[in-house]
């Protein structure tokens, strides 16, 4: 175990862990929008930023990616902290006005959109999150959709914004996504996502339709499980 | 070249090439660096060969690497005499041989003039371009073809990787490095014996080494110049480090847009392997290194660390948060030690020379020399090399020869997209790391960009954050949205748009900005904002308050006129203008409508008079 | 125009010249490039299956870095620098004239696939500025009326060969 002050409260915590998990440990709320629990992390939102103290110096981290350390002295609430929350706050509210959850976490603490910002029409609600990328690698594991260009031009997608011979419908992405950005609809024995159809395989046993035959062949492949075994939907297995 | 099997083997080979070489034969070397090139030296160099023949001599041309002194070029001097001759071109040739080469007499017309004096310059040192300088890492440049390891082994080369390997403890080097108190000269002036220091220490195999050539900052090209023209002088440094770090494997990451640097590099680890200097066994003892080169695709990021290591292992240039340093985990999270090419290069000095030596040139926290390029709206254009510590007003005035067209100096930017502007009123400021990072700028690789009062502050601080936005790898939300923002209002007050309360958000987004990014890139992106604001706040005021734009550049804010007393009626600006805005009659004083009128410049380049007001 | 085949051929013959290494693909990509003058859909989908790598990591590099384009570029590619000297130099005023005298703007290419127009964040040749640089050429100290000539000996020279 290794001690650290945290808002002036002594914390152990497990050493090799994060500071974000600390922080949460110790009953502290720490906003966070791309720390997902199923992916790695990449420091791209910025929200979970915290000011730690060693010896005499002080700096800004992003405690979702920062190892705890005996004898650090972390403030979650300084107002280094708050400004740098409160920017990424306005940007994303400029970026993705539209979205329901920034709207809900800007509320909560107490932050207003800044008005001199054009508000974005083109960005739809994703806030560059990276999670539904980092799912279709980690855990899906087919790499169908990425992160292309760079700069205010990024944006996530298929290669050429066409239709993925990669992807296998099986809507990770989706379920990841924190502000519903990726749209995926499912009608009859059809999944619609990235703009692209997908056959659904009718359980085998109460003929529900429970998931793509892409993914089950996938699957099926990766596994060596028989397609026909997979056929059977979770709730008849 | 024959594998040379110790350093003893290395000074015999050394005494054996100077024997052959004789200081007073007849030489004339042509500068082959970029600028030079622009200048069309290598027709002039091809002249030279063609002429020298033709007149039945026997004279080595040998192309080199960069003088420095671009304005001039392209630049020969003809040893040993070692007349200076600028601005040559292919008609001067002839000349040139028959006299000069030919018997020593010397062509007044090709010699340096002081502007002031009228008075002409015999030979290189005592042009004042040259007079201040210390060249100890670029000097050489001029005298090596950089394509010949001979040239660069009869000048001393690689005596300094001999007498590493013959007298220096890995300990020992990086003991020697820390006394001279080298930084890197890439940016952040990290002290380079610290660094070499951790990755010795730290566990992991390979350990490997890289030189960063991805020159990103707008406006610097002496590691061009300095991988153009001395290859070698980069790997020898390279390969000491290596051999102190106990590494086996380095790269050298340089920009796509350097094709010639590229050759140059590849053609001087092949001759450097073939000489037993790089790969297995070098000189004969049991430490092996080998170099690879890559070259980027056009990132400004990638200057960045983590962003260079993913470049390298071939993916997108995205930071990646430091909490580890690269001395331990850096390219393939194996421990990495990332210095730039100029500092590479000033490591032989030092184990050559000695580090008290090396010590003892520079400032209190910043040792060593200084390769600086000096751009912009300056008289002598070009690269010098100075102590660290030398002011900015020695720089820009004497060597740099002021202003051009009797205009005022208003500004000098430093530290790339990452530094600021400085105002007249800190000319006197010693240039080293720390005395630059006080005034709110950055030494950078080493950019000057010179700016006269025809330069708008507010453009050039949107002129920053546009670049930025667009070499932004935007992965984090501060930089990829922050640095947006913040050029969008930039723009709006250079379309006179501003608001009131404008300049306070800047300074605000400022602070978030530089406290939330990830990477340094996004960490230091606000400094052009916050310089000018600091300094020139007037430029900022005139623009929202009274919709002016003093400098006269910003197009939204200015009009264009026809000083009619000034104005002959040549009709040639009417004849270049797109838009048709000009009329009158020849022989008239004209007029510009400015309903029509784009301000695209076009009449007051082709105004022979200086007539056309802007306001 | 190529056809596919030929791209893929050509391209894994690239790749198998890296020897199929993952951190190779900068470099594939630059040969690509170099061999087609943009990146061809197809010898990126060729790429990717060649060295094993899913075909968003291909796409990402390739949109990531400037120094590529997934659009065919003309004959003569005019790179304006736009580095601090050039900037400072009237460099914007030059990328106007560009765009006047050629019709297109940076990152297009012009009708007849003679011209395309690109910006460069400097180019390393300071002291010539403002530079612009076509094909490997480099052409100092440019002024709008220097962009007609330039453009007016190109398309001479096209006219005659």
């Amino acid at each position: 175990m290794v001690n650290m002050i945290i808002d002036g409260k002594n914390v152990a915590a497990t050493e090799g862990t994060m500071l974000l998990e600390a922080i949460r440990g110790a009953g502290i709320s720490v906003p966070t929008l791309c720390a997902h629990e199923s992916v790695s992390r990449s420091g791209a939102c910025r929200l979970c930023v915290v000011e730690i103290k060693k010896g005499n110096r002080t700096r800004i981290v992003t405690s979702c990616l920062y190892g705890v350390e005996e004898g650090l002295v972390v403030n979650t609430k300084s107002d280094r902290v708050q400004n740098v929350r409160r920017l990424v706050m306005e940007l994303l509210l400029a970026r993705c006005p539209e979205s329901g959850l920034l709207q809900k976490m800007a509320q909560e603490m107490g932050i207003a959109p800044q008005l001199r910002f054009a508000l974005d029409t083109d960005k739809g609600t994703c806030i560059l999150c990276r999670s539904c990328v980092r799912v279709c690698e980690e855990v899906v594991g087919v790499s169908a959709i990425g992160l292309f260009a760079r700069g205010s031009h990024k944006t996530v997608g298929t290669p050429f914004m066409e239709q993925s011979e990669a992807c296998i419908g099986c809507g990770a992405c989706a379920y990841v996504c924190p502000t519903d950005h990726i749209v995926m609809t499912s009608t009859g024995d059809k999944r619609k996502i990235w703009g692209r159809t997908f056959k659904m395989q009718a359980c085998s046993k109460c003929g529900k339709f429970f998931a793509p035959v892409d993914q089950l062949k996938f699957i099926s492949k990766k596994t060596g499980t028989s397609f026909e075994e997979l056929s059977v939907c979770t709730e008849c297995r | 070249m024959k594998k040379i099997s110790n350093p003893q083997a290395l000074r015999q080979l050394q005494e054996t090439l100077k024997k052959d070489f004789d200081p007073n034969k007849k030489l004339v070397t042509i500068c082959a660096g970029t600028g030079c090139r622009g200048y069309g030296c290598i027709k002039v160099k091809e002249e030279l060969e063609t002429e020298i023949k033709k007149q039945g001599l026997d004279v080595e041309v040998r192309a080199t690497g960069c003088f420095g002194f671009c304005e001039k070029g392209p630049l020969v001097v003809i040893h040993p005499e070692k007349i200076f001759y600028q601005q040559v071109k292919e008609k001067d040739v002839a000349d040139i041989v028959s006299k000069t080469v030919a018997s020593g007499e010397v062509l007044e017309k090709l010699l340096y003039r002081d502007p002031d004096t009228q008075q002409t310059v015999l030979k290189e040192e005592e042009v004042p371009f040259y007079k201040k300088q210390l060249r100890l890492v670029f000097g050489q440049n001029g005298m090596i073809d950089p394509t010949r390891i001979e040239d660069y082994l009869i000048i001393g080369g690689y005596s300094a990787l001999a007498k590493t390997l013959s007298e220096f403890t890995p300990e020992g080097v990086i003991s020697e490095v820390k006394k001279a108190g080298l930084r890197g000269r890439g940016g952040g002036g990290f002290a380079a014996g610290v660094k070499w220091e951790g990755s010795r220490r730290a566990h992991g195999e390979p350990k490997y080494v890289i030189a960063n050539g991805d020159e990103g900052d707008p406006g610097a090209y002496m590691d061009r110049s300095l991988m153009e023209g001395n290859p070698h002088s980069i790997l020898e440094g390279m390969i000491i480090g290596a051999y102190a770090i106990g590494a086996s494997e380095g790269y050298i990451y340089v920009r796509n847009e350097y094709p010639l640097a590229v050759l140059h590099l590849t053609m001087a680890i092949a001759a450097a392997k073939e000489a037993g200097l790089l790969g297995k066994n070098i000189l004969g003892t049991d430490f092996s290194f080998d170099i690879h080169i890559n070259k980027g695709g056009g990132a400004f990021v990638c200057g960045e660390s983590s962003a260079l290591f993913a470049s390298i292992e071939g993916r997108a240039g995205e930071p990646r948060a430091k909490y580890i340093h690269a001395v331990e985990k850096g390219l393939w999270d194996k421990p990495t030690v990332l210095n730039n090419v100029e500092t590479w290069a000033n490591v032989p000095l030092i184990i050559t020379r000695g580090a008290d030596w090396y010590a003892s040139i520079g400032t209190e926290g910043s040792k060593g020399t200084k390769i600086f390029s000096l751009v912009g709206k300056i008289n002598n254009t070009g690269l010098i090399e100075v102590p660290m510590g030398m002011t900015l007003r020695e720089i820009i005035y004497d060597m740099g020869g002021g202003i051009p067209n009797g205009r005022k100096f208003k500004a000098v930017q430093t530290g790339g997209p990452s530094g600021g502007c400085i105002p007249e009123s800190l000319l006197d400021l010693p240039v080293d790391f720390d005395k630059l990072y006080e005034v709110g700028s950055m030494m950078g690789s080493g950019g000057m960009i010179v700016m006269d009062d025809k330069s708008c502050m507010v453009d050039v601080a949107k002129y920053f954050l546009a670049f930025l936005q667009e070499e932004s790898c935007g992965k984090c939300v501060p930089c990829r949205e922050g640095v947006r923002r913040m050029r969008e209002i930039l723009e709006d007050i250079c379309a006179g748009k501003g608001k009131e309360g404008d300049v306070e958000l800047l300074e605000h987004l400022s602070t978030g900005v530089a406290d939330g990014s990830l990477c340094a890139l996004g960490g230091s992106a606000p400094n052009p904002v916050l310089s000018t604001i600091k300094y020139f706040r007037q430029e900022y005021d005139a623009h929202i308050r009274e919709h002016r734009c003093p400098a006269g550049v910003c197009k939204a804010l200015i009009t264009y006129s026809i000083d009619p007393e000034k104005c002959t009626g040549c009709t040639l600006c009417s004849r270049v203008c797109p838009v048709q805005a000009i009329t009158g009659e020849k022989k008239q004083a004209h007029t510009i409508n400015n309903d029509l009128c784009t301000r695209c410049g076009a009449c007051i380049e082709s105004c022979k008079f200086d007539a056309i007001l802007v306001k | 125009m190529k056809k596919t085949g030929n791209y893929s051929a050509k391209t894994r013959e690239i790749v198998k010249k890296h020897g199929g290494e993952k951190s190779a693909l900068i470099a594939v990509l630059q040969d690509i490039q170099e061999a087609f003058n943009y990146l061809p859909k197809q010898a990126l989908k060729t790429a990717a299956s060649a060295m094993n790598l899913p075909l968003s990591r291909v796409y990402e590099v390739a949109t990531f870095y400037t120094a590529f384009s997934l659009k065919p570029r003309g004959e003569h590619v005019v790179k304006i620098c736009m580095g601090t000297a050039c900037h400072v130099r009237g460099a914007s005023s030059i990328q106007d004239k560009f765009e006047r005298t050629l019709g297109i703007k940076p990152g297009e290419t012009s009708a007849d696939g003679k011209f395309s127009l690109e910006t460069v964040n400097c180019v390393g040749a300071c002291a010539l500025g403002p530079v612009v640089v076509i094909n490997t050429e480099y052409h100092g100290q440019v002024t709008m009326a220097k962009v007609d000539k330039i453009v007016g000996k190109i398309n001479k020279e096209g006219a005659q060969s």
